[in-house]
């Protein structure tokens, strides 16, 4: 494509006006799935018709956490794997913020999985999105928490031997109140996940898988970024309500995908405002009663 | 309220004081240890978002500000470390919040990344250190003064930051509330250096009516979006602040970055931050000095103390005075910056200067480089888990004034 035909690409892109224009290009590789992720998110914004001004954008650390600084709004790029606890000091300082964390599978799972795992536990008015592209992709392509067994990584030079993670099972056992997964492929239905993500209160994981094309497609001769997108094509099954103890992942292997988990239950903040209001009676003024939602 | 910049002025124009919230303060006379008023000065200072997590000596602390918060308005959690303590209190504070965590020996170094973060994003916070016999797990139960350089220099890379050391529980509740002044006027995470003895001896507190505390408020800025620029800064190379869901749609960035809060990985872009960031205090170390001088003028020896060791040194200078010798007392109160200047002064006078402190040589290393070498410089170390015994400090002052 030459340089007049980009230009109007970008003319015409429908999420521009979210996109921070004065810091494009943004530093992703050409193939790489995290930008098909932002697009999503910046079309979930449109549909959500929510004051943009009240909702505030946290990453971490990798390629995935360069996402909150081209978002044209509050936002906040944080240190490895800490952008959870951040968002829950930024959320319970203004509870009017609807407050996204968007960083990688490593960022949220290896360094942060202690904050990850606690958040949901606490119900924590946070929507996190993870794009895990089964690989540190920042640092070159080492092994991440999330790497298949037998996919070969920097570190795991003749193949992964550990065991991954299943990221929607630990969110659903840890107590998250939505719990998705979608591919890059599935555009649509990863912009509605973010969509419904926005509008609900409480703990929210959405992992969407993504290529690295440059690192994990490479190293493991997947070809680029569109074989990795055929390959969620042929091999994806959506199963809406799927028990989430059934949707590991194998190297190549099918991709269970759909909205698994979908329930409620009081957040930390509507916790807190309960029981403080039901011990200190009228003398209690509850703190920050409109959560984002307005 | 200190009002700083602002449409009508130039920075420091309009100045109006601003007295502390009633909300938060427990007037009155009490007797209360160095924890719990550490916390009611936080309250005082308008402290209303904590992240912690227990640790030994320091826990009291959270403990208190966990019982008074919720009619008092504002939140404390009880993060799952240090590690997320020390960021979600970067978070409450771009949310607006005047914010605090306080920790011990451990908790210190788990959060040590984020002081840095706390130094590139300029953002105020408060660190109470109550400090403990160390390394590792050391002493839980019992005291120390060896995190002092930690403070300092703990986190990678080049910054400067301020640190104040309290040695009585009534010093607890007056210095912290200095420590938020200082945190909001130069956008710098303030550590308050106490000790298990400080933070466990019980006292009479005085706390005054809320008209007599004077709180400074976060430099917000009173410029448009549009017009404003994350971290462009005044003269006194403190940039303004704003808070998320303003409209400002700021990017914030532990990465070098430019006025906009746009990373710029360039050597020109790092010079400019560091510097700035660097100066914003150097440039200010007079007005930051805090010392208590006692008999200092005219002394032949001058003990150097902080913090609790500065109430057995005082012990050891009175009994020296006793036996004739004409020894002065100078007790750092703001430790960092570090008062070099003053003691520059001193060491053209004075012949010696005897430094107690409960580590094995840090502030120490501080008054060799001021006086360099024009006067004797003796250091009294103490591995910690007690104070010093006045007669250890006085056997120095008398070798001294030999
Ligand atoms: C404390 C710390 N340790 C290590 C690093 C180096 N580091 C930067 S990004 C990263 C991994 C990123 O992987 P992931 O979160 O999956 O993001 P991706 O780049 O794949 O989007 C690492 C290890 C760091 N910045 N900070
Ligand atoms: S290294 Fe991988 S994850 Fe990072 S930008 Fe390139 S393709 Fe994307
Ligand atoms: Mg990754």
């Amino acid at each position: 494509m030459s340089d007049t035909d980009l230009l109007e690409l970008e003319i015409e892109n429908p999420v521009a006006p979210y996109l921070r224009q004065e810091r494009l290009p943004h530093i992703w590789c050409p193939g790489c799935g995290i930008g098909t992720t932002v697009n999503c998110f910046a079309r979930a914004l449109t549909e959500s018709g929510m004051n943009l001004d009240k909702v505030a954008i946290v990453s971490g650390i990798g390629c995935t956490g360069r996402v909150a600084g081209y978002l044209n709004l509050d936002s906040f790029h944080t240190t490895h794997g800490r952008a959870i606890p951040f968002a829950t000091g930024l959320k319970l300082g203004n509870p009017d913020l609807k407050v996204v964390v968007y960083s990688g599978d490593g960022d949220l799972s290896a360094i942060g999985g202690n904050h990850l795992v606690h958040a949901a536990r606490r119900n924590m008015d946070l929507m996190v999105v993870c794009v895990n592209n089964f690989t540190y992709g920042m640092t070159g392509g080492q092994v991440a928490p999330t790497t298949p067994i037998g996919a070969t990584q920097t570190t795991m030079p003749y193949g992964n031997f550990e065991n991954p993670f299943s990221l929607p099972f630990l969110a659903d056992a840890c107590g998250a109140v939505y719990v998705a997964r979608w591919t890059v492929y599935h555009v649509k239905q990863l912009a509605k996940a973010m969509l419904e993500g926005l509008r609900k209160k409480g703990f929210v994981f959405i992992e969407a898988l993504a290529p690295c094309p440059t690192l994990y497609s490479r190293r493991n001769r997947l070809g680029d970024g569109v074989d990795q997108l055929k390959y969620y094509k042929e091999r994806s099954k959506i199963v809406n309500g799927a028990d989430t103890k059934d949707v590991g992942l194998t190297f190549q292997g099918d991709i269970i995908v759909g909205k698994f988990v979908d329930r409620d239950r009081p957040t930390w903040l509507d916790a807190m405002n309960e029981h403080y209001s039901q011990h200190f009676g009228e003398k209690y003024v509850p703190y920050g009663v409109s959560h984002g939602q307005e | 309220m200190t009002l700083r910049g602002g449409r009508d002025g130039p920075p420091g124009d309009t100045e109006e004081t601003l007295h502390a919230d009633p909300k938060g303060v427990l007037t009155g006379i009490h007797f209360i240890d160095g924890d719990h008023a550490a916390c009611e000065g936080a309250l005082a200072a308008g402290c209303r978002f904590v992240a912690g997590y227990p640790i030994t000596p320091s826990t009291e602390v959270v403990e208190r500000f966990a019982a008074r918060i919720p009619l008092v308005g504002g939140v404390f959690i009880q993060m799952e470390d240090e590690i997320a303590s020390s960021i979600a209190i970067l978070g409450g504070a771009w949310a607006g919040k005047k914010v605090m965590t306080v920790t011990s020996g451990p908790g210190l170094s788990l959060m040590m990344e984020h002081v840095g973060l706390a130094v590139i994003t300029e953002t105020p916070c408060v660190i109470v250190d109550v400090q403990r016999g160390g390394p590792s797990t050391g002493l839980p139960t019992l005291p120390a003064q060896a995190d002092m350089m930690q403070a300092k220099w703990g986190s990678h890379g080049d910054y400067e930051i301020i640190a104040l050391s309290p040695n009585s529980p009534q010093e607890c509740f007056d210095l912290i509330v200095k420590a938020f002044n200082l945190a909001e006027t130069y956008r710098v995470p303030v550590f308050f250096m106490m000790d298990e003895v400080v933070g466990h001896m019980t006292e009479r507190v005085v706390i005054p009516a809320p008209e007599a505390i004077e709180i400074v408020e976060r430099k917000w800025t009173q410029k448009k979006p549009g017009e404003y620029r994350v971290f462009q800064a005044d003269d006194d190379m403190v940039p303004e602040m704003v808070k998320a869901g303003d409209g400002y749609r700021i990017h914030v960035t532990g990465l070098t970055h430019d006025d906009r809060g746009y990373p710029a990985m360039n050597p020109q872009a790092q010079d400019k931050l560091v510097t700035r960031l660097v100066n914003k205090i150097r440039a200010n170390r007079d007005k930051l000095v805090d010392v208590r001088e006692d008999g200092v003028e005219g002394a032949d020896v001058v003990v150097v103390s902080f913090g609790i060791t500065s109430r057995v040194a005082a012990a050891a200078v009175e009994a020296a005075r006793h036996k004739g010798v004409k020894v002065g007392h100078l007790r750092l109160v703001i430790t960092w910056p570090f008062p070099a200047k003053r003691i520059k002064e001193l060491a053209g006078r004075a012949k010696a200067f005897v430094v107690p402190e409960l580590n094995m040589g840090q502030m120490v290393l501080e008054v060799e480089r001021a006086v360099a070498g024009k006067a004797a410089v003796i250091s009294v170390p103490h591995a910690g888990g007690t104070v010093h015994e006045p007669e250890t400090i006085l056997t120095r002052i008398m070798e001294a004034a030999q």
